[in-house]
């Protein structure tokens, strides 16, 4: 009984420990941004790599969802003789929902992994201890550039996202079951409204911040935990470590956002 | 006490009364070193005694338990963050895998300090890279990636980068750790040779005896978390303290090993 008592306490420990760690990361971003002199150029770097390289990704991944979802709304709203409602039930659950969190979730397997690999790396290989010796802060030179493109990235990837997902579903419901173009189009138009394209916005970009900073606090803050003593295996153990964490926070947050801007 | 040589010299660095624990492991036990300015001083000792855990407190990597190091007038154990990248403006330093930037190649990696630091342009940037890179014969290298390079090669891109900034205060974690005998020589050479043009102060951690008995003005041995001796590299190998003389002459550990507690202590009661 102790023992697990003393299981639960140290975990419930260890996940404070991270969520501080996190935060303070926020903090840390947030001072270097208040911080001359700006420099673009990594920021610039890491939205390429962020954005840029993801976006066949999301471009795949825009195109199916659009069309699973015009198929399921079809074959549902045809029950009620409602199919003249296909265009707005696309593009509601697209711009108010699936289009930010899928994003954000695929930005996170291919770009949030890749950032707490490298930084975990450059923590055991005594890359970041360089850095500090340099007196270059590695929050600012590593941590801020990839938080910034992060922000920035995701909101730009998911208006991607959300207009290749808007053309598969237009593609599935008149080319393939034949629902009148206007109607389409004109539902489309009629229902989506300015909040709905705000509550995207506003969602992509915290989940854009959120992956961002979970990752890198993984990876950077790799040698104060357990993992640091790992290697190789500890670098393994936080990427697994900061994706499922970061899509689990996506998601959940996603919760709260929807709950408080409705 | 100290030592007469080190009251000859200003002090670059000093270290009093320093503990180190990991958890309940105690590492360092109260170590007193006084680093003179413009020589070498190299820490030597076996296996596990400290060496870079020192060090990584000298860089201020690490924070001591208890203990204070003093860099330059400094109290780097309760300096700010900003007071300590004043002090590290001032100090270079080659870890001992090199932990070189893999995303940028050798010049990107030297230039790195001078971009963050300095408003020069990019000609003189230029310049001054390609004056270190020749300092340490790895001019013809420039291009190439940090995973291109041999374990030589990128030591003495490390060294390089070290010096870009003209430190007055250069680290070394191990250099000759895994060099051939050519080019470990080589590399001492060059530490030397820093001293004498550019008169740092060099630190060097090492366990290799014959590089450190060639470069060292001073050499401080740890063992059990403490200072066993400190002199120059004479007094040193006349030395009269066992662990020392151990060292010096690469003689195994004496262990005086209790046949049945042995026993015990590899099967446990169950035999």
């Amino acid at each position: 009984m102790q023992k697990t008592l003393e299981k639960i306490g140290a975990s419930t420990i260890s996940v404070l420990e991270d969520a501080g760690r996190t935060f303070n990361l926020l903090l840390l971003v947030i001072w270097h941004l208040l911080q001359p002199p700006y420099k673009f150029y990594p920021i610039i770097r890491q939205i390429y790599f962020i954005g840029a390289r993801s976006l066949t990704l999301i471009i795949i991944s825009g195109i199916t969802i659009g069309m699973v979802l015009g198929l399921q709304f079809y074959s549902i709203l045809e029950r009620f003789g409602s199919v003249n409602l296909l265009g707005s039930g696309v593009a509601l659950s697209v711009i108010r929902e699936l289009g930010p969190v899928m994003t954000a979730l695929m930005v996170v397997g291919r770009a949030g992994s890749s950032m707490t690999a490298e930084l975990g790396i450059m923590r055991t290989s005594e890359q970041v201890d360089a850095m500090e010796c340099m007196a270059i802060s590695p929050d600012k030179f590593l941590v801020a550039p990839k938080v910034i493109a992060g922000m920035l990235s995701v909101p730009l990837l998911t208006a991607v996202f959300d207009f290749v997902a808007l053309l598969g579903g237009y593609f599935v419901g008149v080319f393939m079951f034949n629902v009148a173009e206007g109607s389409y189009m004109n539902g489309m138009i009629d229902a989506v409204v300015w909040s709905d394209v705000r509550l995207g916005l506003i969602k992509s970009i915290f989940f854009g911040v959120l992956f961002s900073l979970i990752c890198c606090s993984k990876g950077y803050y790799m040698h104060l935990g357990k993992a640091g003593s790992l290697g190789a295996e500890g670098v393994s153990f936080v990427t697994t470590d900061a994706v499922v964490l970061s899509s689990i926070a996506i998601l959940f947050s996603d919760f709260l956002i929807g709950s408080l801007l409705q | 006490m100290t030592d007469p040589y080190v009251q000859a010299h200003s002090t670059a660095i000093s270290v009093r009364d320093l503990v180190v624990n990991y958890g309940e492991r105690n590492i360092l036990n109260g170590i007193n070193l006084e680093i003179p300015a413009g020589q070498i001083m190299v820490i030597m000792g076996g296996s596990g005694v400290g060496k870079s855990t020192l060090l990584r407190c000298i860089l201020g990597l690490k924070k001591p338990t208890a203990g204070s190091i003093h860099m330059l007038g400094t109290d780097i154990t309760t300096a700010s963050t900003r007071e300590m990248y004043r002090i590290r403006k001032k100090m270079g330093v080659a870890f001992q895998g090199g932990a070189l930037f893999s995303s940028m190649s050798v010049a990107e990696n030297i230039q790195l300090p001078l971009r963050e630091h300095t408003q020069l342009d990019e000609k003189t940037i230029q310049i001054m890279t390609r004056i270190k890179l020749d300092m340490v014969n790895m001019l013809p290298h420039e291009h190439l990636m940090p995973a291109e390079l041999s374990g030589g090669m990128i030591k003495r891109t490390a060294l390089a980068r070290a010096i870009i900034m003209d430190p007055k205060l250069l680290f070394f974690d191990e250099p000759s750790a895994g060099l051939d005998p050519i080019t470990s020589a080589d590399l001492d050479a060059l530490i030397i040779m820093l001293k004498t043009i550019m008169n740092m102060t060099i630190v060097v951690v090492t366990h290799e005896l014959e590089s450190a008995l060639k470069i060292a003005d001073h050499i401080a041995i740890l063992g059990d978390g403490r200072v066993l001796e400190t002199g120059t590299p004479q007094q040193i190998r006349l030395s009269q303290t066992t662990a020392v003389q151990n060292m010096l002459n690469r003689k195994p550990r004496e262990t005086v090993v209790d046949p049945e507690a042995h026993l015990k202590l590899l099967v446990g009661n169950n035999y």
